[in-house]
């Protein structure tokens, strides 16, 4: 019997952990090639299809800039979380709870209008996303309750919420029966940053504005090494006076405002109404963006770009090859297990073990000693 | 002695050598243990003892050498092949499970099937047999340290080894408990047994062991019978340089000094089923001394430095004052601003985050009290005003290190442990507390450590030393107080103060709590 063990390397290899997302992505692209494949089609003319074309005209960089503009928002909103070493997997029902928010003056109000209505409600929408996220913060710091359980299980609180919504009491007297609520005033929709060349609004601003700000935090301010400290090593962080509960309450405020600015920049910008489903997943491929792009703010604009085109390329395979536009969920997937693998692998090593090859009473004999070794 | 091939010897180590990536931690070692002898391994923190007992112990793989045992080669490829040879190791940080009894803790590692109480009845006979007196029905979570030691001894003997290897098994426990431990090795020399005897405290080398090796740098600088030597010479030989004794220049007119740290009635609910609570502990230090406070390990130091820090607050603001203001409900930021600073136990995840830089690190206990200098407006950190403090600190306290500003993780403890006292010392603040302030450091950067303490309080701070290092608290201390259960004794001025006396207060004879006490030789 073969027994594998990670074994910690002396020192991380400075050149693998800046060449790790791209090693990453060409594994990605391999195994890609292999599914296509699989498929029944040429993987170089999928790859086209899915890589290339869709952003080979300028209006279709907008739509790609409308599909990273919510996964940038959030994802810069987690890697300070993740920092921390705080788990927030809620982003999606944040999202979702920024976007009904933001939505109360356009559905409960559309006869107010003017140019108060947007900032009104991007800053509800914010307002929104954080009501949300404090739930999980709450639960953690009052009863010691796990983050990422009670953040995940709140998606599906959030998505069903925003469905009775929908088909209930916001719902369009005039919308034949159609689960969604009217159609948002002119005053209510986010501009548009170049009518004439596509469809990209604000959105787009606000995350490479958030990006550009949370990195100037973590990297200059002393907020942002508390969050270091804290994450890396609580013990030092509490002998220097950061208290972790106000962090927890921190990284899930700030997560949580970011995405629900997000949502409400989607629903005002991209959709123009609420219905039963307004997010394919932004707030989970989110974390796929944060990673991808090393928790670095910076490096997460690139992410989110690559990620929204995984988007574009789903749709885009389903209507030329016809191959269901799950396979975007793929490519996420494997993008996110080869970055784990290959972070992994820069901090440890593999070693296989011959269990058999001792006898099993020295092998168990063992045990102490190494439980010595562990400390 | 290196050419002697004699088959008296137990234990034979050729040209043992281990190499980590470019630090040769063991370098050509040789080494002979005779049997029914008492073998010293001496050598400071990172000479090299651990390295090679692990490599004699199966934990490690030698990269060079051989090992001959009764005179046959051998390869010690795991621990269960050494336990098979007949090498035992007490270790000095004990593998215990502290909620199981202690006899189903040596259960566990004896793993040959045998009921628990037939387990508990040897244990038992050995341990009045070796004078270790042990109950094997009791949780190791009621033991003191001394008590767990002698599980790990017993769980050792079981085993009936030829060669027993001690690390540093003094420095848990009191001079009476360690007297106690010696009668027991001599016993165990007398029925033919070798023993490996890794320590650094050279009085107790000189007492008990016959023959001494000593590594500097990974490397045997000598063999010699420490009985013929002094304490001097044989730290000399480890160290490579003479030492410099701390000098304390005699406190003048503390008793009419202000009191700048106050402890009254601190009594603290233990937090968890495992930690000591802290019984209504009085103190008070004065502009100018060195208090020290000694103990065994685990009788609430730590919990008594978390509630002086503030990481714990106080349910009684006035249970703890500094420079005469209460203190007990403020944060550790609030007693850094009111002018006290702290060195907690541990270095690596406690005083310092150890992938953070020595500048990141200089902010972490340092942002608030010098937020002007350091912080900047809108919370921005002024990183050259940092990096140039950092720098100042690492030139005051002599920081020996590879790069400009590495990572903590990066530098050796002693090396680290002077960046974090001089981080504090920097600020010159009127009430630094100390937890062990020179655990697992080298000789010379422990005397320029004490030193540095000595000065600050002579330049009119008060300095509250935690320590379980005797020999230093003597050194350092204008009185001694006893930690013992979380309680805490008066402290008894130096003068007055002896081994003795304190010994006998670490194992809880004070009137008052006499009930605690252990059985004392």
């Amino acid at each position: 019997m073969m027994r594998i063990e990670l074994v910690k390397r002396p020192q991380r290899s400075a050149l693998f952990s800046v060449l790790s997302p791209f090693i990453a992505f060409a594994l990605t692209m391999i195994a890609g090639a292999i599914m296509f494949a699989l498929l029944g089609v040429n993987p170089l003319d999928a790859f086209n299809i899915y890589f290339i074309q869709p952003i080979s005209e300028v209006w279709q960089l907008h739509e790609l800039a409308i599909k990273a503009a919510p996964l940038i928002l959030i994802a810069v909103g987690l890697s300070v979380c993740y920092k921390a070493n705080i788990w927030n997997i809620g982003a999606e029902g944040q999202f979702i709870f920024g976007a009904i928010f933001g939505s109360i003056i356009p559905v409960l109000f559309p006869q107010f209008e003017g140019p108060l209505v947007i900032p009104l409600m991007l800053l509800l929408g914010m307002v929104g996303g954080a009501f949300y996220a404090s739930i999980p913060a709450f639960l953690k710091t009052r009863f010691s309750t796990n983050e990422i359980l009670t953040s995940l299980m709140l998606v599906y609180v959030a998505q069903l919420f925003l469905d009775w919504l929908v088909r209930g009491p916001w719902r369009d007297p005039q919308g034949h029966g159609f689960p969604q609520t009217i159609q948002f005033g002119d005053s209510a929709v986010l501009p548009e940053l170049m009518p004439d060349a596509g469809r990209a609004n604000w959105g787009f601003v606000f995350a490479l504005v958030a990006a550009v700000a949370i990195w100037l935090m973590m990297s200059r301010m002393l907020k942002g090494f508390e969050v270091r400290v804290l994450g890396s090593s609580p013990r030092a962080g509490r002998f220097a006076g950061f208290g972790l509960n106000r962090m927890v309450f921190f990284t899930f405020l700030l997560s949580g405002a970011l995405a629900g600015l997000a949502g409400i920049s989607e629903v005002s910008g991209a959709i123009g109404q609420l219905q039963p489903v307004i997010s394919p997943g932004y707030g989970f491929t989110a974390i796929i963006v944060a990673f991808l792009g090393r928790l670095n703010p910076l490096g997460i604009v690139a992410a989110g770009l690559v990620l929204a085109l995984t988007y574009l390329g789903g749709e885009a395979v389903q209507s030329a090859l016809g191959i269901s536009d799950k396979v975007a969920r793929v490519f996420q997937g494997m993008l996110l297990f080869f970055v784990l693998g290959c972070d992994t692998l820069i901090h440890y090593r593999i070693r296989l073990i011959g269990v058999t090859l001792m006898k099993p009473n020295a092998a168990k004999l063992d045990a102490a000693p190494k439980l010595e070794e562990a400390r | 002695m290196s050419a002697n091939h004699d088959r008296s010897n137990l234990l034979e180590v050729r040209g043992l050598t281990k190499i980590f990536g470019s630090l040769t931690a063991c370098d050509y070692i040789d080494l002979n243990i005779a049997k029914g002898e008492i073998h010293a391994l001496l050598g400071e923190n990172g000479a090299g003892k651990s390295t090679l007992v692990k490599m004699l112990f199966g934990s490690l793989e030698p990269n060079a050498g051989e090992i001959f045992w009764g005179g046959k080669p051998v390869k010690i490829t795991s621990p269960g092949v050494a336990k098979k040879l007949g090498i035992g190791m007490v270790f000095q940080h004990f593998s215990l499970f502290e909620a199981l009894t202690a006899a189903e803790n040596i259960a566990l590692s004896l793993n040959d099937g045998s009921p628990i109480s037939t387990i508990a009845a040897k244990a038992r006979a050995l341990s009045f047999s070796y004078g270790l007196p042990l109950d094997p029905d009791s949780l190791v979570g009621d033991l003191s340290v001394g008590e767990r030691q002698r599980i790990e001894i017993i769980r050792c003997l079981l085993q009936t080894p030829q060669l027993i290897i001690l690390d540093e098994p003094t420095s848990v426990l009191t001079p009476q408990e360690a007297d106690k431990l010696f009668e027991t090795l001599e016993r165990l020399r007398s029925e033919g047994k070798s023993i490996l005897y890794i320590s650094h405290r050279l009085e107790e080398v000189k007492r008990i062991c016959d023959r001494a090796t000593v590594l500097r740098h990974g490397k045997v600088v000598g063999h010699c019978n420490p009985r013929e030597e002094t304490a001097a010479s044989l730290a000399r030989m480890m160290v490579g340089s003479e030492v410099k004794a701390v000098e304390r220049a005699p406190a003048e007119g503390i008793e009419t000094a202000p009191a700048l740290l106050e402890i009254r009635g601190l009594t603290r609910k233990p937090a968890t089923p495992f930690a000591i609570p802290l019984k209504n502990i009085n103190l008070t230090v004065r502009a100018g001394e060195v208090i020290g406070i000694a103990g065994v390990a685990g009788n609430g130091q730590g919990e008594f430095f978390e509630s002086v820090s503030g990481e714990v607050l106080q349910q009684d603001a006035g249970s703890v004052r500094i420079r005469g203001k209460d203190a007990g409900a403020l944060s550790i930021t609030g007693r850094r601003l009111m002018g006290a600073a702290f060195v907690p136990e541990e270095r690596l995840g406690h005083g310092a985050a150890p992938r953070m830089k020595l500048s990141e690190n200089l902010l972490l206990s340092r942002h608030a009290t010098d937020g002007k200098a350091f912080v900047g407006s809108g919370g921005m950190v002024k990183n050259s005003a940092v990096y140039s403090a950092a720098q100042r600190i690492i030139t005051a306290m002599d920081v020996r290190k590879s790069a400009p500003d590495p990572e903590a993780a990066a530098l050796s403890g002693g090396n680290l442990q002077k960046f974090i006292v001089g981080r504090e010392l920097d600020r010159k603040p009127s009430v630094m507390i100390v937890n062990q302030p020179t655990w697992g450091v080298d000789a010379g950067a422990a005397a320029r450590i004490r030193q540095a303490l000595i000065e600050l309080a002579r330049s009119g701070s008060a300095v509250l030393v935690i320590s379980q290092d005797l020999d230093e608290l003597f050194e350092l201390s204008d009185a001694i107080a006893v930690m013992h259960n979380g309680q805490l004794s008066a402290p008894l001025p130096i003068a007055e103060a002896t081994f003795e006396k304190i010994g006998l207060l670490m194992g809880g004879a004070e009137p008052g709590h006499a009930e605690h006490s252990l059985e004392i030789a």
